[in-house]
C-alpha cells in the first residue's frame, strides 16, 4: 500500500475541482441545442428524471468506489476496482478509466487550444467588419494547418502545444495546483456566463437587421422552453436527456474516483456529490440555456436556430454576433465567451490527467512531475494526428469511441460491479459512512435496479442505435415483423465504416472517392492508435499486478 | 415569449438554483470533522467533534 502523497486543500476547493471536471463545453453548447430537437421546455421533465434516478446515483458509486479504493492506497480505477471486487480480471475493466481520460484529453486539449487562440483573437480584433460567411470560414482556416491565420506557422499545433504545456505544468503541481485553478476559474466561469446570459436576455429585438429582421432573442427562449409535452412519448427524446445526463457529469471517466480516492473513510461524499452535482446543473440548465440560443436568436432569428443549432456555433458564429456589439463591448464578449470556454475546458482536462498519475504513483513509484510530463507526452502523441488531420476525421474517431463509447461502457460495467458483485449491502455502507446529509433508502433500490437497467438501455441504444433515431418508430417496426435498420452512426455500423461506404458507393468523381477512402484509412490509423493505447495501459495494470504479487500485496 | 415557456423556465431554473443554493450552503456551514481528515487547510486547528 502507497502513501497518500497528495490531498485536498480544503473541501470548497474539492468541490469546486468536482463541479469543474463535470462542466465542460457541452454545458453551453450540448445541453441547449438537444432540448431545442428534442421538445423543448418538454425536454426538462426526461432530463431532470434522469439526474435523479441516474445522474445522482452514478455520482454516489463513483464518489464512494473512490473513496473506498483510496483507503486501500489505490488512486486509478484499474485498482480501485480490484480492492472492492477480487478477481484477478475484473481490475482490466477499471482500464477504461485511465485509457478515456487519456485518449479524450488528447483531443480536448485541441478544443481547449481553439479557445484560447479565441480570446487572442478577440482581442487584437481579428474578427472586426468580418461577415458571417467569413468568421465561420475562420474557423476552417485555422483547423486546416498548412494555412495560418495569424501568420504564425502552423498556429494550430502552436497552440496546441501551448494549451498542454500549460496542462502538463499544472498538473505537476499536484491537486493543490488543480484546486487552485478550479478556486479561480469557476467563480469565473460563472461571473462571464453571468454577464453574457443577462445581454442574451437584454437583446430582445435590437439585433434585428435588414437581412434577418424578424430576429427576437425572446424566441429564441420561447423556442427552448415552450413544452411540446408529445414529445414526452418519443422514446428518442428520453435516450437524448438519459446521453445528456450521462456526459454532463463528467461519469465513466473515472476522474471522480481519482479526485475521491484522496478523501478519508470518515469524510462525506453524499453531500459533496450532489452539490458538485448540482453546481453543475446550474451551470448546464441556467446559464447554459441563456447564451448562445437567445443571442443566435436575437441576430439570426429562430428558423436560423432550428436548422443550424450546434456545436460549430461556439466558434463559427458567436464571434460574428459579438462584432454587433460595438468596438469595447465585442472585445470583452469575445473574452468572456472564450474565456469561460477556457475555463471549462482547463478543469476538466487537467481531471483528466489525474487518474495516469495516480496510476503511476501508485503502481511504479513514479512522482508527481514525472507523472504529469509523461502524461503530456502521450497526449501530444496522440492528440497530433488529431490536430493535423482534424478535417480527415480522426478528432471525430476519438470522439465517437473515447468520449461516447468507451464512457458508457464503463460506466454500465462499474454500476453492476458495485450494486452486484461489491453488493449494495456494502455499498451503501459506503455512500452513508460519514455523510453530511440523510441519503433517501430509495436510492439503494434505484442504485441496484433502476441505474444498471438504464445504462444496459444506454449502450444498447448506443449498439442497435435505429435509423434516423427513430425509436418510437423502429419499435412498432420491430414489432410488427418489418424488422431494425440500424443507423450508420450505431456502434454496429460504425465499426464496418458503412456510412463510408454508402457514400462511396453513390459517388462518381475520383476526387470524392479518393477523399472518402483517405478518410477511411485516417479513421482505421485512429481506431489503431486508440487499440494500441488501450492495449499498452493494460500492459502496465499486468506488470503492475506481478509487482504486487512479488511483493506480496496482490489480490487472487 | 408565452407565459407557459416563461413559467417553464422559471420554475426549473427556480428548482436548479434553490437546490444548489441549498447543498453549497450546507457544505460551507457543516462544521468540519476532527482533525486529521482529508483537507490541509485546517491542519493546525484542533477542531472538536462533540458537536
Amino acid at each position: 500500500m502507497s502513501a497518500k502523497s497528495d490531498g485536498w486543500g480544503s473541501r470548497v476547493g474539492l468541490i469546486l475541482a468536482m463541479a469543474g471536471n463535470a462542466v465542460g463545453l457541452g454545458n453551453f453548447l450540448r445541453f441547449p441545442v438537444q432540448a431545442v430537437q428534442n421538445g423543448g421546455g418538454a425536454f426538462i421533465i426526461p432530463y431532470l428524471v434522469c439526474f435523479v434516478i441516474m445522474g445522482i446515483p452514478l455520482l454516489f458509486i463513483e464518489w464512494s468506489s473512490g473513496r473506498f479504493g483510496g483507503r486501500h492506497g489505490n488512486h486509478s480505477t484499474p485498482y480501485i476496482l480490484d480492492s472492492m471486487v477480487k478477481g484477478r480480471i475484473l481490475k482490466y475493466i477499471g482500464v477504461f478509466g485511465i485509457f478515456t481520460n487519456i485518449a479524450v484529453a488528447a483531443y480536448y486539449c485541441y478544443i481547449e487550444s481553439w479557445t484560447m487562440s479565441y480570446v487572442y483573437h478577440s482581442i487584437i480584433g481579428t474578427f472586426n467588419g468580418m461577415s458571417q460567411a467569413e468568421v465561420a470560414n475562420f474557423f476552417d482556416t485555422y483547423v486546416d494547418v498548412g494555412k495560418s491565420t495569424t501568420g504564425i506557422p502552423y498556429e494550430a499545433v502552436v497552440f496546441y502545444i501551448v494549451c498542454l504545456i500549460l496542462n502538463t505544468y499544472i498538473l505537476s503541481k499536484g491537486l493543490k495546483g488543480i484546486e487552485k485553478v478550479a478556486k479561480i476559474g469557476m467563480p469565473l466561469l460563472i461571473f462571464f456566463g453571468v454577464l453574457l446570459a443577462i445581454r442574451g436576455l437584454t437583446l430582445g429585438t435590437s439585433g434585428a437587421s435588414e437581412i434577418f429582421p424578424n430576429a427576437n432573442a425572446w424566441d429564441g427562449l420561447n423556442f427552448l422552453w415552450t413544452p411540446q409535452y408529445e414529445s414526452l412519448l418519443d422514446l428518442k427524446v428520453w435516450m437524448a436527456a438519459a446521453g445528456q445526463i450521462f456526459f454532463t457529469l463528467s461519469v465513466g471517466m473515472g476522474t471522480i474516483h481519482c479526485y475521491a480516492a484522496y478523501l478519508d473513510a470518515k469524510d462525506d461524499i453524499a453531500l459533496n456529490a450532489v452539490s458538485a452535482g448540482f453546481m453543475n446543473e446550474f451551470v448546464e440548465v441556467v446559464l447554459g440555456s441563456l447564451i448562445v440560443i437567445p443571442i443566435a436568436a436575437g441576430y439570426l432569428g429562430l428558423d436560423w436556430i432550428i436548422e443550424n443549432a450546434g456545436f460549430g456555433m461556439a466558434f463559427q458564429t458567436m464571434p460574428y454576433l459579438f462584432q454587433q456589439w460595438g468596438d469595447v463591448l465585442s472585445v470583452l464578449a469575445g473574452v468572456f465567451w472564450f474565456g469561460l470556454l477556457f475555463f471549462a475546458g482547463i478543469t476538466s482536462s487537467l481531471a483528466m490527467g489525474t487518474p495516469w498519475i495516480g496510476f503511476m504513483r501508485d503502481e511504479f513509484n513514479w512522482n508527481q512531475t514525472k507523472g504529469a510530463w509523461s502524461f503530456g507526452l502521450m497526449i501530444l502523441i496522440l492528440g497530433l494526428p488529431t490536430v493535423i488531420f482534424f478535417q480527415e476525421g480522426v478528432f471525430d474517431e476519438y470522439d465517437y469511441w473515447a468520449g461516447t463509447v468507451s464512457l458508457v461502457v464503463f460506466a454500465m460495467m462499474e454500476t453492476i460491479l458495485f450494486s452486484w458483485i461489491f453488493g449494495m449491502k456494502k455499498g451503501w455502507r459506503e455512500i452513508t459512512s460519514g455523510a453530511d446529509i440523510k441519503v433517501p433508502n430509495i436510492y439503494k433500490y434505484i442504485i441496484k435496479y433502476v441505474t444498471p437497467v438504464m445504462l444496459i438501455i444506454i449502450f444498447l441504444g448506443s449498439l442497435f442505435k435505429p435509423l434516423n433515431n427513430d425509436w418510437s418508430g423502429s419499435l412498432n417496426s420491430l414489432f410488427s415483423g418489418n424488422g431494425w435498420t440500424l443507423d450508420n452512426g450505431s456502434i454496429i455500423k460504425t465499426i464496418t465504416h458503412a456510412g463510408i461506404k454508402e457514400q462511396l458507393a453513390v459517388a462518381t468523381d475520383v476526387a470524392t472517392q479518393t477523399a472518402l477512402n483517405d478518410k477511411m484509412f485516417y479513421i482505421n490509423i485512429a481506431r489503431f492508435l486508440l487499440l494500441g493505447l488501450f492495449v499498452f495501459i493494460s500492459v502496465l495494470v499486468y506488470l503492475a499486478f506481478q509487482k504486487r504479487r512479488r511483493e506480496g500485496r496482490a489480490t487472487e | 415569449m408565452n407565459t407557459e415557456a416563461l413559467m417553464t423556465m422559471l420554475i426549473t431554473q427556480g428548482i436548479v438554483i434553490s437546490f444548489a443554493s441549498y447543498f453549497f450552503y450546507r457544505v460551507l456551514t457543516t462544521p468540519p470533522k476532527q482533525e486529521p481528515d482529508s483537507f490541509s487547510e485546517n491542519d493546525d486547528e484542533n477542531i472538536s467533534n462533540e458537536a
